[in-house]
């Protein structure tokens, strides 16, 4: 066990777990953050995806140890009010089908945009392809995503 | 065919005033003579409310709460319901909240998602609950105005008088509708006054979903949950013994608990959970049959050619039929096993207070949560309460209760409420699958290409009856003969969204395209051929509406211009499943020599839609749904354990994958039936065939990237 001391959506958490605990579960478990979701725990899906330092990350394999002073935003934390460019976009478009995997997507593709603020068609599907959909809402995250880039 | 839509029992109107003077409406759809009013305390209706169908409550400010009582796991249920309602009672939808509301037996009927069927079930029932609402509201307007009831409009909420000018929402009038009588047949909305359905209403739980509040079954917490991970025997084994040493030595570790053929360790987290489940050091041993996929191909050869079967449907003479017939062609077809895969892992909350229980999260069952419940504790079903959150997909997978029946025995055993959380790996080894399933098929065809003979015998893994011996093309041949072979298979199986059709379909509509072939026949042609022989002289039942198949086939080739361009190879499929028909074609065009899907066409008959947002995104994601599995994913056991743990291995369908889809929907004038499974069944059909169009392979067994067929063929996909 071992004290750390993290900066999640601008808050400082304090945290004792063991050095190898993965990031998602000390935001679901610890920090009570279950907005970043648990799916395939090898970095396969994107469901658990967060920003550090503005880099889209997979939590689940990221261990706690090597977070340090980053900066760690989750979907509770990309807009004050649920306004970013991206969720609005995934608002009008309205994406989800079961949602599982939709907070996963939209900080994908949020730290994707803020990288490639107006990507081609065929970039978005690179950058996408990093996450499953099981429901297959892959049509309505490429239009999303493509009109948040409009949008902004 | 049967209507499955029709309310058969009067419904019985109970409207309380509450202490908050709000208006509460339910529907008993049992056993009353006649409706009548009765005003009633929130604590007598909810006491009283015996059997009811659909709920609804009205506050004085005029906002509408309507409950949704079956389980959301991406249909979009949770919003076509509501929405239904709402169009009858004509509310303001900016003014209408949606509650997912628990399991009650008594209030609900059918609380639960599968089959497609919740729509076609409850449509007449929930646009009643609106009419009936409304129908009171105008009358106790028309009291306190004093003008005739039948000059009275309502609008989104609004109830109107022009002659006196006089106007108010639906909240003024709740406490004076407490004392009307509703009419026995209340009247319902011409559709072409509909003005919510029909229209893109978003999805009701968009905002929650999209800033991360906690909605799912996973995401539940309670003071003093302990978290819990289940490590379960291979398929046909049972435990030896099991050392826990390490286990327990995992610090934050609990507790190990012993209960049948499971181990599960107990934790208040769940990263500790994760480490020592790989530790537990458990032996086995047979105890049955264990299964490996090399025998199963074995047992498939072997049942198909001896295999006892059970007779389906027989017409006419069929040995004749082959006899004299001047052409064979017989094909078999194969799949393997797979699993649901939702993206959210299966999980359970159980608390075991005595002889209570109370069960929260993802089911697409909660009546049999419940049930399972009681079973193993001992105690009557109403003891056991059911909240139903979200689900994160299901697939089929949440009509079981395995991980129920866990979590309560867990609880049980830690006196503690108690969530059971699986991992991939859990939910691809210890799982339910769709089951491996293989079909010979055989067509005898006359001199001028007519099939006069038509055999099918499918072999199931636990899959009952592996045909649907009333669909096309029953009916449209005069000598045919449909027969099923059941092997009983230590591997546990279960529904899996479209069941048995999710194959079934593809094989029957690649044969198809064979038999065409050897007729010498356009595959749509053949098609339509068939139909007309099925409805100028149908031979026996059908389970199919001619018509309307014969309607999305024709749409189909016509949206997608069938056979138009030298340079686009098409495959062309078509299934009727759960009330619903959808034709598909898929656009195979080469692009520097390499075969490139590039586009499939929907054309659906699922009679109204509901919410166009919603019947786009069934119709897409059953296709893509049913391309990914048909192309990419295997399921392989070895001895008993499947050789396919993440998703590393079990390789699902990603973003680049997929072509555009065009969808298109009919407008038949037929009450809506479900989504969520028709559009799935016709893809795998509609690729293999267009394949064959473009490279001359005809894949039999899927997936397909792992058949010899196509180890030379690179087939791209790539969006327009």
């Amino acid at each position: 066990m071992a004290t750390y001391n993290l900066k999640v959506n601008g808050k400082s958490h304090q945290v004792e777990v063991e050095d190898d605990t993965p990031l998602l579960w000390v935001l679901r478990d610890h920090i009570g953050l279950v907005g970043t979701k648990f799916s395939c725990g090898i970095a396969q899906c994107g469901a658990c995806t967060v920003h550090i330092n503005g880099n889209a990350t997979f939590s689940c394999v990221t261990p706690i140890s090597s977070v340090g002073n980053s900066e760690v935003i989750t979907i509770e934390g990309l807009s004050e009010n649920g306004d970013h460019p991206v969720q609005k976009a995934w608002e009008e478009v309205d994406v989800a089908q079961c949602g599982y995997c939709q907070a996963g997507q939209i900080m994908q593709a949020a730290a994707f945009l803020n990288n490639n603020p107006s990507p081609s068609m065929e970039e978005i599907d690179n950058a996408m392809n990093r996450n499953l959909c099981r429901c297959g809402t892959y049509h309505k995250i490429r239009e999303a995503v493509a009109l948040a880039a409009k949008n902004n | 065919m049967r209507s499955l839509t029709k309310t058969t029992r009067r419904d019985f109107l109970k409207i309380a005033g509450t202490s908050a003077g709000g208006l509460f409406i339910g529907f008993n759809m049992f056993g009353c003579d006649s409706p009548k009013v009765e005003v009633l305390s929130t604590e007598e209706v909810l006491a009283q409310a015996k059997n009811f169908n659909s709920y609804l409550s009205i506050s004085p400010t005029g906002d509408v709460v309507i409950y949704s009582p079956n389980p959301e796991l991406g249909q979009n249920i949770k919003t076509s319901f509501p929405m239904v309602v709402a169009e009858e009672l004509d509310a303001d939808w900016e003014k209408v909240r949606v509650l997912q509301a628990h399991l009650d037996t008594e209030k609900y009927d059918r609380q639960l998602t599968g089959g497609s069927g919740a729509m076609p079930h409850s449509w007449e029932r929930l646009r009643k609950a609106g009419a009936t609402a409304k129908f009171v509201l105008v009358a106790a307007a028309a009291k306190v105005w004093n003008v005739p009831a039948e000059e009275i409009t309502v609008d989104q909420g609004i109830i109107s008088h022009k002659g006196s000018g006089k106007s108010g929402h639906f909240g003024e009038f709740v406490a004076e509708a407490a004392s009307i009588s509703a009419p026995e047949d209340v009247k319902l909305k011409e559709k072409k006054d509909f003005k919510i359905i029909g229209t893109a209403v978003k999805n009701v739980d968009a905002k929650d979903m999209y800033t991360g509040k906690p909605l799912f079954g996973l995401d539940f917490q309670r003071e003093g949950m302990l978290h819990a991970m289940v490590q379960r025997a291979p398929f046909g084994m049972k435990i030896k013994s099991v050392d826990e040493n390490a286990a327990r030595g995992v610090s934050g570790v609990k507790d190990v608990v012993v209960f049948g053929n499971s181990v599960a360790v107990v934790s208040d987290k769940t990263w500790p959970l994760l480490k020592a489940k790989k530790l537990l050091k458990i032996s086995y041993e047979p105890d049955g049959k264990v299964e490996s996929s090399s025998d199963h191909d074995e047992i498939f050869r072997e049942l198909i050619a001896n295999g006892k079967a059970e007779e389906r449907r027989r017409d006419g003479n069929v040995d004749q039929a082959f006899s004299q017939a001047a052409q064979v062609v017989t094909a078999e077809y194969q799949c393997p096993f797979l699993a649901h895969s939702p993206m959210e892992p299966e999980n359970f909350f159980a608390h075991v207070k005595g002889d209570k229980c109370e069960l929260i999260g993802p089911t697409q069952t909660p009546d049999r949560a419940r049930q399972t419940a009681a079973g193993i504790l001992g105690i009557p079903a109403e003891n056991v309460s059911v909240e139903i959150t979200r689900l994160g997909g299901g697939f089929g997978r949440r009509l079981r209760a395995d991980f129920v029946e866990e979590a309560v025995h867990i609880s049980k055993a830690m006196n503690a409420p108690v969530k059971v959380i699986w991992d991939r790996e859990d939910e691809l080894t210890g799982g339910a699958y769709r089951p491996a399933v293989r079909y010979r098929f055989e067509a005898a065809l006359d001199q001028s290409g007519t099939m006069i003979g038509y055999k099918l015998r499918g072999v199931g893994m636990n899959a009952g009856n592996s045909t649907r011996e009333h669909n096309f093309p029953s009916g449209a041949v005069d000598n045919l003969l449909i027969e099923s072979v059941n092997y009983e298979s230590s591997i546990t199986t279960n529904a899996w969204r479209a069941p048995i059709t999710n194959f079934l379909a593809y094989a029957e509509q690649s044969f198809l395209d064979e038999v065409a072939l050897a007729a010498g026949k356009d595959p749509v042609d053949f098609r339509l051929e068939l139909l007309n022989r099925a409805k100028s002289n149908p031979v026996g039942e059908l389970g199919y509406d001619v018509d309307r198949m014969i309607g999305v086939v024709k749409a189909a080739a016509e949206k997608s211009n069938w056979g138009k361009s030298p340079t686009v190879k098409q495959g062309f499929s078509v299934y009727y499943s759960h009330r619903s028909y959808v034709a598909q074609v898929a656009d195979i065009e080469m692009e520097n020599g390499t075969p490139t899907l590039k586009k499939i066409t929907a054309v659906t008959d699922c009679g109204m839609v509901i919410n166009p947002t919603g019947a786009n995104h069934q119709v897409r994601g059953g296709i893509v749904d049913g391309m990914g599995h048909a192309m990419f994913t295997n399921l392989t056991f070895d001895n008993g354990v499947p050789k396919q743990k993440n998703f590393d291995s079990y390789r699902l369908i990603r973003m680049k994958e997929v072509p555009e889809i065009e969808t298109h929907f009919l407008d038949t004038g037929f009450d809506p039936t479900g989504l969520g499974e028709p559009a799935l069944p016709p893809t795998g059909g509609a690729i293999a065939n267009a394949i064959f169009a473009a490279t001359g392979r005809r894949l039999r067994s899927q997936p397909f990237i792992e058949q010899n067929e196509f180890s030379d063929i690179k087939l791209d996909i790539r969006r327009a």
